[in-house]
């Protein structure tokens, strides 16, 4: 792939032009395009994003003591439990592979589109339909469910509240998650251009292809076991009901059977993401390669058979705790190859530090934060004594938005231009980043503190001496909103009013950006042949 | 040659027949009975027969009727992966069950 060059007519109009029967919004709605799918994700996701964060700054509100009483109890239970469904399944789960691995995966390993079109199509409108009835939860029935995204039972299935449609919400977005996971599994098998074997992939693809098999082999057990919340509800089958002979732990090991891999369905792509954006700017080849595509299986694999680690304080027994905390430390091993690799990588590299690698390598500090915290809970003592705290609560944002979050924005600063065809604001893009960066850490590293100290998660109070924290980390969130508001403010901009951006703005080595920005409907004017291994420089930039 | 330009069906075409699937059906049959049988010995009989003759009736369903026979060794490795997770969940699960 050394050198790549344009393959697309300039001529050809853009995906972003109607060209078939229909026009407007009809044709966005029956579009089989990929990418015109992974837009009406991210239109969606962006929505879903700040429904979430508005919803955290509530919660954040009501912590300040002044204004504690702003809501009552029951609603504060609301709050976490919507905030955390919308941001987990509406956001941070299907958000980099439904957006950007819709919109690249095909362009990145030279296929016009991805291997079931319609089956994208329907993988979307099972997203949407699951929103919408995660939203219709919180107006009807007995209010919005309370028991947290967790829906841990024995309360899920006592709580008057509107679990079970809750519930079946998280029921279907888990078939749109499902579907997407055998569409790119499908397309990197069949779809590759001629010459693209598997160690020629751009490692994002990679990355899906593992995040892809968590999809498939994780979900469907989570699927189950909402049904089966759904039935206990329902018909009192007693499964998880301990007065009927039922095991309330067995709720939690078949919820983190999917939840926790989620946490991996979640972050993988993101490590895709940033291990494309690293050489880009360092202008060299990846390091390790091998060891970065090896890696991400690794972190599939092993990531899976870690959930025990959530219910070390549950009661499950020592053996479980003692299996689980060693495969806990273990899964640490890739993720620390990869952190490696990305510095390894920018070592000696010509750096050119354009916004994508600045949000880059700040999902690198917040992301080595988040894991190695992860690490510490693994240790079985410490687990006893962080467990419910604000330290979790701390520990998984570093994760979740830090990582995922942030890798999330580093991705579309680096491929907006090729989306839209359009070049935003630098100097803004720069300019956001300090709140964003000042903001996330006055929130969640006070939370860290918050938590060793024994503040635990989940409570409408607190006692007096959690005051200063709690102050600390509200001001934080609005330092961090003011910059997600700039960064976004920035993106809508440049869609109507951006500079004209090239083919390849960056000098991007892989496939993706050997085509027009942004891209015609069927990729490419003709299939590219595949010559050699990605990540070759230099690459002469197309602004 | 890439995987795009092989055949998409590279598996062999081939049908069971009425006889087999009959023959499937009626051991089917009798590994239910046998199941139900099992099950009157009491709880832990119940528990390893679902554990052994399950499987087996749902291998007969995979390999019979979902035509697996018949499938390439790709589409035989997925489904092999799955059951090998699946197993390694259940082994994980019962490193707590079985030592509370």
């Amino acid at each position: 792939m050394s050198a790549p060059s344009a393959t697309a007519s300039t001529s050809e109009p853009s995906f972003l032009v109607d060209q078939g029967p229909r026009h407007g919004l009809l044709a966005w709605l029956t579009t089989t395009d990929h990418k015109r799918i992974g837009l009406m994700y991210l239109a969606a996701m962006v929505t879903f994003f700040f429904t979430g964060a508005t919803i955290g700054i509530f919660m954040r509100l009501v912590q300040l003591s002044s204004l504690s009483h702003m809501m009552t109890a029951q609603t504060y239970n609301a709050l976490f439990t919507v905030h955390g469904v919308i941001m987990i399944f509406l956001f941070v789960i299907p958000g980099l592979p439904a957006v950007f691995g819709n919109f690249f995966l095909p362009l990145q390993i030279g296929a016009r589109d991805v291997a079931f079109p319609r089956l994208n199509l329907a993988s979307w409108y099972f997203f949407m339909a699951g929103a919408v009835l995660a939203v219709t939860s919180l107006f009807t029935g007995g209010g919005p469910p309370d028991t947290g995204w967790s829906f841990y039972a024995p309360f899920s299935i006592k709580t008057g509240t509107n679990v079970t449609l809750a519930v079946f919400a998280a029921f279907v977005l888990g078939f749109s998650s499902m579907l997407t996971g055998v569409n790119f599994i499908t397309t990197i098998h069949r779809m590759r251009a001629p010459g693209m074997k598997w160690f020629r992939m751009p490692l994002f693809c990679w990355s899906l292809y593992a995040t892809a098999w968590v999809q498939i082999l994780a979900t469907p057990v989570l699927a189950i076991t909402l049904v089966l919340v759904i039935l206990e509800r329902l018909f009192g089958i007693g499964i998880f009901d301990p007065a009927k002979g039922g095991d309330p732990l067995l709720y939690q090991h078949l919820f983190w059977i999917y939840s926790h891999p989620a946490v991996y369905i979640m972050i993988l792509p993101a490590m895709g993401a940033i291990t494309e954006i690293i050489p880009t700017f360092a202008r060299r080849t990846i390091f390790g390669y091998k060891a970065i595509a090896f890696s991400s299986m690794a972190i599939a694999g092993v990531g899976s058979l870690v959930w025990g680690h959530h219910m070390f304080t549950s009661g499950m027994s020592l053996t479980g705790d003692m299996i689980f905390s060693l495969l806990t430390m273990i899964v640490a091993v890739p993720s620390a190859i990869k952190v490696f690799n990305w510095t390894a990588t920018l070592y000696k590299g010509s750096i050119d530090f354009q916004p994508p690698l600045l949000y880059a390598l700040t999902f690198i500090f917040l992301f080595c934060i988040g894991g190695l915290t992860g690490v510490m809970q693994g240790a079985l003592a410490v687990n006893q004594h962080v467990h419910d705290t604000y330290f979790i609560v701390g520990h998984f944002h570093y994760v979740m938005f830090g990582g995922t979050g942030i890798a999330f924005f580093a991705a579309f600063l680096y491929w907006f231009p090729k989306m839209f065809g359009k070049m935003y604001s630098r100097a803004w893009a720069y300019a956001a980043w300090f709140p964003i960066f000042i903001g996330f850490n006055m929130l969640y590293f006070t939370m860290l503190v918050l938590g060793l100290e024994g503040m635990p998660r989940r409570y409408y109070h607190h006692l007096p001496q959690f005051d200063t924290g709690h102050v600390v980390a509200t001001v934080g969130s609005w330092i961090l909103v003011s910059g997600l508001l700039i960064l976004f403010g920035n993106f809508a901009y440049a869609l109507f009013k951006g500079k004209k951006a090239g083919s390849n703005p960056w000098g991007g080595p892989t496939l993706e950006w050997t085509t027009a920005s942004p891209p015609p409907k069927e990729n490419f004017a003709t299939i590219p042949t595949v010559t050699g291994p990605p990540y070759v420089f230099p690459v002469e930039p197309r602004p | 040659m890439t995987e795009q330009t092989k055949p998409m069906m590279e598996h062999s075409e081939g049908s069971p027949g009425y006889g087999t699937f009959v023959a499937v059906w009626a051991a089917l049959v009798v590994l239910t009975g046998l199941l139900v049988f099992v099950s009157h010995f009491g709880q832990k009989a119940a528990v390893w027969g679902l554990l052994t003759i399950t499987p087996l009736k749902a291998g007969f369903v995979f390999y019979f009727f979902m035509h697996l026979k018949y499938e390439g060794p790709l589409v035989k490795g997925v489904v092999f992966v799955a059951l090998g997770t699946l197993l390694i969940f259940f082994a994980l699960t019962y490193a707590d069950v079985a030592f509370r």
